[in-house]
């Protein structure tokens, strides 16, 4: 079975007037199934660009990219957001919840975009929110939530889908820190009944919670092993320098 | 994702700004009710007309002879004698001599001026349905004789007699002229109505207007698919009278309704177009809100590509709601435009009433601006890069 994100080579390069801007300058990362990963990176690092191209958003000019051990570095706009609906579950910093949706219709939102009948969609839905412990607030507008309610909302529609990997970009970002440690120990249980996570991130202590740690500085890859290895997560206490 | 889904997401952002979209829907709403009020007044207005004519008769024709010298002329005798060799196509003819006359009751003080005597023959009122309630029409002999005999209308009989006239004289132009009969009532005995006729032989008449000769006649084809054959066949018989084509001319009514519907329906084309630069107007409207709504919904866009909504699915989501304004716009337009139909047709007392054509054209037009302009801005939202589109603020 191949691995469940395969990049080899990854080059992605902006152009900037006549100067050559290397955002990723050949990143190979294999990810196997059932993977706890955060990408640690400071600000401009490439972190980012990198999260896109896993999370199918971008396309590198260079290298190939496996998902599911298909090279999508060559799908079109639509072929990339069907595999973005199929195999990507996003958790964002800002959560992303469209405010005048019910919090039950933003669940089923990639549902309806991979074309599940209406039932189907509810079922799905209230399934997803039972799970992070909402469904009593299917009918509420996302603003009517606190933001730790929001961002369970944005995690109960990326496991909606049922998607291979579930990407977390800054996902404790926006939250204090007593609902950001909720919302990690969420992460950590979804992990523990079998899901892909990765999770992007600058905070090392939230880092430090995942598995496996990859760290990119200029576009390259200077770490990748298990958390307990990474000499900078062993000094968390510099750990808030990392901000830009 | 279903058509259905797709209608209920376009009203709920719709109703979600109220204001707004009923101000872009007011470009869409005037020019369709203009539309439809223009086409339901012309509608009406080519109806009238129609049928003025149509009271005419739509087998008539006319036949005019303007040679003054009289040296060249088409006699009565001659006239009669050609519908006799032409039964199949013309069924009959009727001299017309017009003579403006003050109508006098003799005996009664009352005195109508401005009226209109015409000298006809007794084949008249069959060609014109004319019906007779009391005494008699004109006949053969008061024609032959020059008799001084007339049949008035009801708004005569009712003005100079209190109404029964029959038995009655009257002066025309100073003549002592015996009332015969009186027609039927058609209209509502007005001046200037069609119950506002005096005939009189047309021999009597000629007389009166000092020329012998005979210069109308009124000819009526057998049915309506004759009239073309027998307006052709007058025309040859004028010609070998005459001589001329410049001393005569034959007119049938069925081409003056032609030709009169062509003008109203050319000025209907017209008035209509002008009133369809309002809907262009309304459309560019349409479309400008919508490029606004494209560059304040581009994190929404973002959010929903990344979930895994394609172009199509972005860009139905734009042109629906365009559509679904537009269409409201319609109905709101056709319901004011039937409305101020109705107004206007009992402010000028036609009949007004928009045609189910004309509605269901309006409202496929009123669709069809909002999926146009629609178009552009939903395409623009469709091909946003989501990364970009996540990003903005």
């Amino acid at each position: 079975m191949p691995p469940l994100v395969e990049m080899k080579d990854i080059y992605k390069i902006y152009h900037m007037g006549d100067t050559e801007i290397h955002a990723l300058d050949g990143i190979s990362l294999t990810i196997e199934k059932g993977e706890f990963v955060a990408i640690v990176g400071q600000s401009g690092s490439g972190k980012s660009t990198c999260m896109n191209i896993i999370g199918c958003l971008d396309v590198p000019t260079r290298g190939t990219y496996r998902l599911n051990g298909k090279d999508i570095s060559k799908y079109s706009d639509d072929e990339l957001a069907m595999v973005r609906n199929k195999m990507l579950g996003f958790i964002f910093q800002q959560y992303n919840l469209l405010p005048k949706l019910t919090v039950e219709e933003n669940v089923a939102l990639p549902l309806l975009y991979g074309g599940y009948s209406d039932r189907e969609q509810k079922i799905r839905a209230h399934a997803a929110l039972k799970k992070v412990g909402l469904d009593s607030k299917a009918k509420n507008l996302p603003t009517q939530l606190s933001g730790g309610q929001q961002q369970r909302v944005s995690i109960a529609r990326a496991l909606a889908g049922d998607p291979s990997v579930i990407l977390a970009d800054e996902p404790t970002g926006a939250l204090d820190s007593r609902t950001g440690r909720e919302v990690m120990t969420f992460l950590r249980n979804l992990h523990k009944e079998g899901n892909t996570i990765v999770l992007i991130t600058h905070d090392n202590s939230i880092a430090a919670q995942a598995k496996r740690i990859v760290r990119i500085t200029d576009g390259r890859i200077v770490y990748d092993g298990p958390a307990e290895g990474d000499k900078i997560v062993a000094m968390q206490d510099r750990a808030g320098e990392d901000e830009a | 994702m279903g058509i259905g889904k797709c209608f209920t997401m376009a009203l709920s952002s719709i109703l979600s700004s109220k204001m707004r979209s009923f101000l872009t829907m007011l470009g869409i709403i005037i020019g369709i009710m203009a539309v439809i009020v223009l086409v339901s007044l012309m509608n009406g207005l080519t109806g009238q007309v129609t049928d003025t004519f149509q009271e005419m008769g739509t087998t008539s024709i006319n036949v005019m002879v303007m040679d003054r010298s009289a040296t060249r002329e088409l006699e009565p005798d001659e006239a009669f004698e050609f519908v006799d060799e032409n039964k199949d196509y013309i069924s009959n003819v009727s001299p017309t001599v017009s003579t403006s006359a003050e109508l006098k009751a003799s005996g009664y003080d009352d005195t109508i001026t401005a009226s209109s005597a015409t000298g006809v023959a007794e084949t008249y009122a069959e060609m014109k349905q004319l019906n007779v309630t009391q005494g008699r029409f004109i006949q053969y002999i008061d024609v032959d004789r020059e008799q001084r005999v007339c049949v008035i209308g009801t708004y005569e009989a009712q003005e100079l007699f209190g109404g029964n006239a029959v038995g009655e004289q009257i002066k025309i132009n100073g003549q002592l002229f015996k009332v015969v009969g009186v027609l039927e009532e058609t209209e509502d005995s007005t001046s200037g109505s069609a119950d506002d006729v005096v005939y009189i032989p047309y021999t009597t008449a000629a007389k009166m207007n000092g020329t012998s000769t005979i210069s109308s006649y009124l000819f009526t084809a057998v049915d309506e698919d004759s009239v073309t054959t027998a307006t052709a066949l007058l025309e040859d018989l004028l010609l070998r009278k005459i001589g001329d084509e410049d001393y005569y001319t034959v007119t049938d009514m069925l081409s003056m309704i032609d030709s009169m519907t062509e003008m109203l329906d050319l000025m209907e084309t017209i008035l209509v177009a002008i009133a369809g630069i309002s809907l262009l107007v309304g459309g560019i409207g349409i479309m400008n809100i919508m490029l606004v709504s494209v560059t304040e919904r581009t994190r929404e866009i973002g959010i929903r590509k990344s979930l895994g909504a394609r172009q199509i699915h972005i860009m139905s989501q734009f042109v629906i709601e365009a559509g679904v304004i537009s269409c409201i716009g319609g109905v709101i337009g056709i319901i004011l435009g039937i409305i101020f139909s109705a107004i206007g047709g009992s402010l000028l007392d036609i009949n007004a009433a928009p045609s189910v054509g004309a509605i269901a054209i309006s409202f496929t037009i009123s669709a069809g601006i909002g999926v146009a302009f629609g178009f552009l801005p939903a395409k623009k939202a469709a091909k946003l890069n989501p990364i970009d589109a996540l990003r903005y603020d």
